[in-house]
C-alpha cells in the first residue's frame, strides 16, 4: 500500500511535466491540443531507442524534448499557416506521429531494462523532484518575460496583442512546440523509469493532462502563474494517488482507469458551470422577490440601488 | 503624417452581397491633427480605420504613414505606427493578466519581444506614474487582473496602453460608445488631455455629434463609402448639431440615418 503510494507520487511528478505542457496549450493558449497523445510516445520512443543505441540518458531526454517540440511546431503550423481547425490539426498530427513513432521504435515495444538510465546513477527521489522544480521555475520565469507575456496574451486576447505588434502565429507555434516538448520529455522519463517504451503509451494522455490541470486548480487555484504551475504539479500527483487507490478497489480493472479519468474531467468541467447557473438563478429569484415586495413609490432621482 | 489617395475597398465583389465600403477616399492629415469622423450606418467609418491599421488591404489606392507607403505592410508590423482603441472595453486589454503586465506589453509596441523580464523596478515606476496621471486610482491596483476592472477603467487603461509609446497615428473607433454617460465623459476628457499632451495625430469615429464638434481641430462626415464633408479648423468652431445635420442632408440628399446617433 505505502509502496504503491510512493510509486504514485513519483510517477505523478514525472507526469507533471506532461501536465505542464497541457497547461500551456489548454489554459494559456486556449488551444485543446491532441498532439500530446502522439508526442508523449514520440518522447518515449526517441529516449528509449537512443539509450538502446548507447547514447547518454541525458542526451536522450534532450533529443526527446526536441522531437516533441518539432511535432508541436508542425501542429502549430497546420493551425496558423494552414488555417486548419485547432482540434483537427492536433488529430492529424497525432495520427501522423503514430507512423513516425513506429518507425523510431522499429517494433511496438522496446525494452531498456538492462541498460543504464538516468535513474541508475541517481535516486529518482532526488533527480525527479529537482528536475520538476527546475522546469516549473524556469517556466514561471519564461512566462514573465516579454516573449512569455506575448504568449499568454495570445490565448487571452489575440486581437489586442496583435495591435501591439506581436505576431500571434509565431507565439502560437512557439507555445504548442514548448508544450509538446514537455510532453515528450515526460514520455522519455517515464520510459526510463519503467524500462521500456510502448507504441500505445500515449493513448489518452491528453485527458490525463487535462484531469491534472483541473484537479490542481480545484485544490490550489490559479491566481498567479506561480500558483497555476504549482497546482498543475499537485494535480498530477493527486491524480496518480487517486488512480493507485482506485486500483485497490476489488471491483475495478486496470482498464477502467480511462473511464474514471474521463469522468473526472467531465465532472470538473460540468460542475462549475452548473453551479454558476444555479447561483445566478437563485440570486435572480431573490432579487425579484425583493423588488416585488418593495413599495412601488417612484424614486426621487438618481441612484437606483441606494 | 497620414495620407490616403483614392482608396477603395469592396467586400464580396461581383456577388449579390457586394458591398462598397469605401470609394476613392482621399484624406490628408498633418502631424498633430485631431479629426473626428461622423456618418450614417455603413458609411465606411470602420473600414477606414481598418484600412489604416492594416486589418484590410485597400483594393485600389495608396496609404502613406509618415511619408512611407504601407499598403503591403501587415497589421502587426503597422502597429509600430498605429495605436488603436476599440469600442468594446474588453478588446484592448488582456483580462487574465495584471495591469502592469498589460502595460509592459503596450510599452513594447512594435519592438522585438525577447527573454528579458517584462516588468522591472524602473518600468514599474514608469507605469505607476502614468497610471497616477489617469487619476482613477489604478496605480494602487497594478497587480490586479484587468478582468476585475469596470468597463470604464478598462477603457481608460486601453487608452493609456494605446498611447503609451506615442504612436504616429491614434485610431479611436467609437471608444466611448459602450460606456454609460458619466464614464464616457471621463474617457472623453482623458482622450482630449492625452491627445493634447502627447500631440498625437488622431482619427476618432464617434456617434456623438456634440462630441464630434467639441473635440479635435477637424471634422469629416462620411456617407456610402465617401468622405462628403471636411470641416477645417477655422470653420469647425462655428458648427452646431442642427447645422451639421442640415449640411448632411443638403449634400447626401437624405437624412442622417444612424440608430445609435447621440445628438448631444
Amino acid at each position: 500500500m505505502i509502496d504503491s503510494l510512493f510509486g504514485a507520487v513519483q510517477s505523478g511528478l514525472i507526469y507533471a511535466l506532461m501536465a505542464l505542457g497541457v497547461y500551456i496549450t489548454f489554459r494559456i493558449l486556449d488551444f485543446p491540443d491532441l498532439t500530446a497523445d502522439g508526442s508523449f510516445t514520440t518522447g518515449g520512443a526517441i529516449g528509449t531507442v537512443m539509450i538502446a543505441h548507447g547514447y547518454s540518458p541525458w542526451l536522450s531526454i534532450i533529443a526527446a524534448f526536441a522531437g516533441g517540440a518539432l511535432a508541436g511546431a508542425c501542429t502549430g503550423l497546420l493551425h496558423t499557416k494552414g488555417k486548419i481547425n485547432g482540434l483537427l490539426s492536433g488529430i492529424l498530427m497525432m495520427i501522423a506521429l503514430y507512423s513516425i513513432n513506429m518507425r523510431i521504435l522499429g517494433s511496438p515495444n522496446v525494452s531498456i531494462l538492462d541498460q543504464d538510465t538516468l535513474f541508475t546513477f541517481m535516486s529518482p527521489w532526488i533527480l525527479i523532484p529537482v528536475m520538476v522544480l527546475f522546469i516549473k521555475l524556469a517556466m514561471d520565469a519564461f512566462l514573465h518575460t516579454d516573449l512569455g507575456l506575448a504568449l499568454r496574451a495570445t490565448g487571452d486576447n489575440a486581437k489586442m496583442i496583435r495591435s501591439f505588434g506581436a505576431n500571434t502565429d509565431t507565439t502560437t507555434i512557439l507555445g504548442i512546440a514548448l508544450s509538446n516538448g514537455l510532453v515528450a520529455l515526460s514520455g522519455a522519463l517515464i520510459s526510463q523509469q519503467t524500462g521500456f517504451a510502448d507504441i500505445t503509451s500515449g493513448i489518452g494522455i491528453i485527458v490525463i493532462g487535462l484531469a491534472s490541470v483541473i484537479i490542481g486548480e480545484a485544490i490550489l487555484g490559479a491566481r498567479t502563474v506561480f500558483w497555476a504551475t504549482l497546482s498543475v504539479i499537485v494535480g498530477s500527483v493527486v491524480y496518480r494517488i487517486v488512480v493507485a487507490l482506485a486500483l485497490r478497489v476489488e471491483f475495478l480493472e486496470v482498464s477502467d482507469i480511462k473511464i474514471i479519468t474521463a469522468a473526472i474531467v467531465i465532472l470538473a468541467l460540468v460542475i462549475p458551470s452548473a453551479r454558476r447557473a444555479t447561483r445566478q438563478k437563485r440570486l435572480a429569484q431573490r432579487r425579484s422577490r425583493e423588488l416585488s415586495v418593495a413599495p412601488s413609490k417612484p424614486s426621487v432621482g438618481g441612484t437606483a440601488d441606494a | 503624417m497620414l495620407r490616403l489617395q483614392h482608396v477603395s475597398k469592396l467586400f464580396n465583389p461581383g456577388t449579390a452581397d457586394e458591398k462598397i465600403a469605401l470609394v476613392g477616399a482621399n484624406l490628408d492629415m498633418k502631424a498633430g491633427d485631431f479629426v473626428t469622423v461622423i456618418g450614417s450606418n455603413g458609411a465606411g467609418k470602420s473600414t477606414l480605420m481598418n484600412l489604416i491599421s492594416g486589418v484590410y488591404r485597400p483594393d485600389t489606392g495608396d496609404i502613406h504613414i509618415d511619408g512611407q507607403p504601407v499598403n503591403t505592410v501587415s497589421e502587426h508590423r503597422r502597429s509600430r505606427w498605429v495605436g488603436r482603441v476599440f469600442q468594446d472595453p474588453m478588446a484592448g486589454t488582456a483580462p487574465r493578466m495584471t495591469i502592469e503586465e498589460n502595460l509592459a506589453m503596450a510599452s513594447l509596441r512594435g519592438q522585438h519581444r525577447g527573454l528579458m523580464f517584462a516588468v522591472n523596478r524602473k518600468k514599474r515606476q514608469l507605469f505607476q506614474s502614468e497610471l497616477e496621471h489617469l487619476g482613477i486610482g489604478l496605480e494602487h491596483r497594478m497587480n490586479a487582473k484587468v478582468g476585475l476592472l469596470s468597463g470604464g477603467e478598462r477603457q481608460a487603461l486601453s487608452l493609456l496602453m494605446a498611447t503609451f509609446t506615442n504612436p504616429q497615428i491614434l485610431l479611436l473607433d467609437e471608444h466611448t460608445a459602450a460606456l454609460d454617460p458619466s464614464r464616457a465623459e471621463l474617457i472623453t476628457r482623458l482622450t482630449e488631455r492625452i491627445v493634447r499632451e502627447k500631440k498625437l495625430t488622431t482619427l476618432m469615429v464617434t456617434h456623438n455629434m456634440e462630441q464630434a464638434i467639441r473635440l479635435g481641430n477637424r471634422l469629416i462626415m462620411m456617407d456610402k463609402g465617401k468622405i462628403i464633408l471636411d470641416v477645417k479648423e477655422n470653420r469647425k468652431q462655428d458648427l452646431s448639431v442642427a447645422g451639421l445635420l442640415g449640411e448632411f442632408e443638403r449634400i447626401s440628399g437624405h437624412t442622417l440615418a444612424d440608430d445609435r446617433m447621440v445628438l448631444g
